[in-house]
């Protein structure tokens, strides 16, 4: 067996998911090849050389593939992955959208977002917002599939492989990047942070996600949200939880006035320990609840602030 | 220019689904089904782009089984044009519905096609992709505004690190966020109308596209329970119990 995985990188350094893209394909088993495709991305690459079970690092360093449009990329991904038996991808808004247009290519079904691995054909993938797990056996000679980072730990970073250059491919000419809004934030990223605080709708605006945000500093913790919140504008789209915004599974996850719709708890409901703070007892959010406090989050929040501060018991 | 606009039928998002006993999949009879949520917000934007005069004609497609008639319907309610089925039961994976799209697109020669970026039964979040590919035509995934000018679209996708701005030459495929707009509801006048608008009917076989599966599904089962944990009351016995029971802080 010999596994491609197409790293996410913003050519100087790799993105984390990568690195659990990695730990996927070495439970598969066999030699992994690890493709960094982008524009002056040599940092990128070196970085990837330094991935645990990875063979070797391919690179692909041309101005077309700068910015990760898809239809530069899923040519070059065409053209390389007949030589393997897997491609694997992480299931991060870069993976989704570069992946299936080189399945297209290749006619093969791809496997979205898998979260184990039961034999080199099989996975387990969630469905229907994770209410129901499916086990799936892939027919198609290549497997193509990407992976909930969530599911797999982060491969380590102590290694040295070779890298060696592939070609490049051409400009489509279909599209252009104009420009990108990143959120930028000191505080650790939502899909890698241990703690996270997210609020809901009961935040009411986006001046009171700054008592969230004072409190996810005290924890070292990062801030997520509902859609209702982002989609009320109290937060920026980036921070949504969920079915369909970031899946995620920290140590701690803290839900300040969210009321725990199915959708929402797709995204949460493998975090180690969840805390919900809700003023309605009845709630969803309280099913899946270690720890639960029927309580006005506008006065819960300063009370927890306070009671961090004091020392341990 | 003419906008195709592929929707899907699926169980209402309202709904909790339930797994079969026998594993092999999610209960489906008796389920109260409703068009993919993604699906409306692309047909609402597909007339909104007519109503701003970028666009003459929308016409709906789905690939399922008979009772996707509803669905197509409850689109032309909402104002598309003109809709076609594709009949298939149990619906093809994204792939064959890609290559099933592709076969539509060749006769139907749009400018555009709008979709989903996701349907919420399989979560798959392949079918546009998988067309663009299969077209060599642009895409823009995720998209939460849109803008169509003379040869090209402007999107902003929302992606993991927050917005990009992207240009797509038409034709081009566009596939849509939640946050791109709220979709009307269909009003009672419009929904007699929608009986009568057409509604063309085609199978794999007419368009002559393989659709066999490539997936098999070996089970479907329940995800693991969490139980509800215990209430607190307090600050302090919140913060005492993360620290010495579940000594996560
Ligand atoms: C196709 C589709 C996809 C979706 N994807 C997602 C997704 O990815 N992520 C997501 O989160 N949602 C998603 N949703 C939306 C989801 O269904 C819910 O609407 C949403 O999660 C609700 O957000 P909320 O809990 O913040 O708001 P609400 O449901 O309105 O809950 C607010 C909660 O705050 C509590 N509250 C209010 N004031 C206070 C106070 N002062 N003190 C304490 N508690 C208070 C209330 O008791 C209530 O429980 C999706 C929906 C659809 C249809």
């Amino acid at each position: 067996m010999s596994i491609l995985v197409i790293a996410e990188h913003d050519n100087t350094s790799l993105r984390p998911a990568t690195l659990n893209t990695v730990s996927a394909a070495v439970v598969l088993g066999g030699e992994i090849d690890l493709l960094v495709a982008g524009g002056n991305c040599q940092g990128a690459a070196d970085e990837a050389a330094t991935v645990d079970g990875v063979s070797r690092v391919l690179m692909a360093d041309d101005p077309a593939l700068t910015d990760g449009l898809a239809e530069n990329l899923a040519p070059l991904v065409e053209s390389i992955a007949r030589d393997y038996s897997h491609v694997l991808a992480p299931a991060t808004t870069y993976g989704k959208n570069l992946l299936p247009r080189a399945a297209a290519l290749l006619d093969v079904q791809q496997i979205s977002d898998i979260s184990a691995i039961e034999s080199p054909d099989t996975f387990v993938r969630p469905i229907y917002a994770g209410n129901a797990l499916a086990t799936v056996r892939s027919l198609d000679a290549v497997k193509l599939i990407t992976v909930r980072t969530t599911a797999f730990d982060a491969a380590g970073q102590s290694s040295a492989a070779p890298i060696e250059m592939v070609s490049g491919s051409q400009e489509a000419g279909l599209s252009k990047f104009i420009g990108e809004e990143l959120t930028r934030s000191e505080r650790p990223e939502l899909t890698t942070a241990d703690i996270i605080v997210s609020g809901g709708r009961g935040m009411q605006s986006s001046e009171n996600f700054g008592m969230l945000e004072s409190l996810a500093d005290k924890l070292g913790a990062a801030v997520g949200a509902s859609r209702a919140a982002v989609d009320a504008g109290y937060v920026p789209n980036d921070y949504q939880v969920g079915q369909t915004g970031k899946v995620v599974a920290p140590d701690l996850y803290i839900a300040v006035g969210i009321s725990g719709a199915i959708q929402h708890l797709a995204g949460m409901k493998d975090s180690k320990v969840i805390v919900a703070i809700n003023k309605d007892e009845e709630a969803p959010i309280f099913q899946v609840a270690d720890y639960g406090w029927v309580v006005d989050l506008f006065e819960a929040i300063p009370q927890l602030e306070e009671a961090l501060d004091s020392p341990s018991s | 220019m003419k906008v195709l606009v592929p929707i899907k039928r699926v169980i209402d998002a309202n709904i909790k689904v339930r797994v079969k006993a026998d594993e092999s999949g999610v209960e489906l009879n008796n389920v109260k089904m409703a068009m993919n949520p993604f699906c409306e917000i692309a047909v609402e934007e597909a007339i909104r782009l007519r109503e701003s005069g970028r666009v003459e004609e929308i016409i709906v497609v789905t690939v399922g089984p008979t009772q996707s008639q509803e669905t197509l319907r409850t689109a032309l309610a909402m104002g598309a044009d003109r809709a076609i089925l594709i009949e298939a039961d149990p619906a093809p994976e994204p792939l064959a519905v890609a290559k099933l799209l592709r076969a539509i697109v060749d006769k139907e020669a749009p400018g555009l096609v709008l979709l989903g970026k996701q349907a919420i039964d399989g979560d798959n979040n392949q079918t546009g992709q998988m067309l663009s590919g299969l077209l060599g035509w642009s895409i823009g995934t995720f998209v939460s505004r849109l803008q169509v000018e003379d040869a090209v679209v402007r999107v902003t996708r929302e992606v993991d690190g927050g917005l990009e701005n992207i240009e797509l030459v038409q034709p081009a495929i566009v596939t849509v966020d939640l946050r791109l707009n709220e979709p009307r509801y269909a009003s009672l006048p419009n929904i007699m109308k929608a009986k009568k608008k057409p509604l063309d009917t085609f199978t794999p076989e007419t368009l002559g596209v393989d659709v066999s599966p490539r997936i098999e599904t070996i089970k479907v089962i329940d995800p693991p329970s969490r139980a509800a944990g215990t209430r607190v009351t307090s600050a302090a016995e919140l913060v005492d119990k993360l620290r010495n029971e579940a000594k996560v802080i």
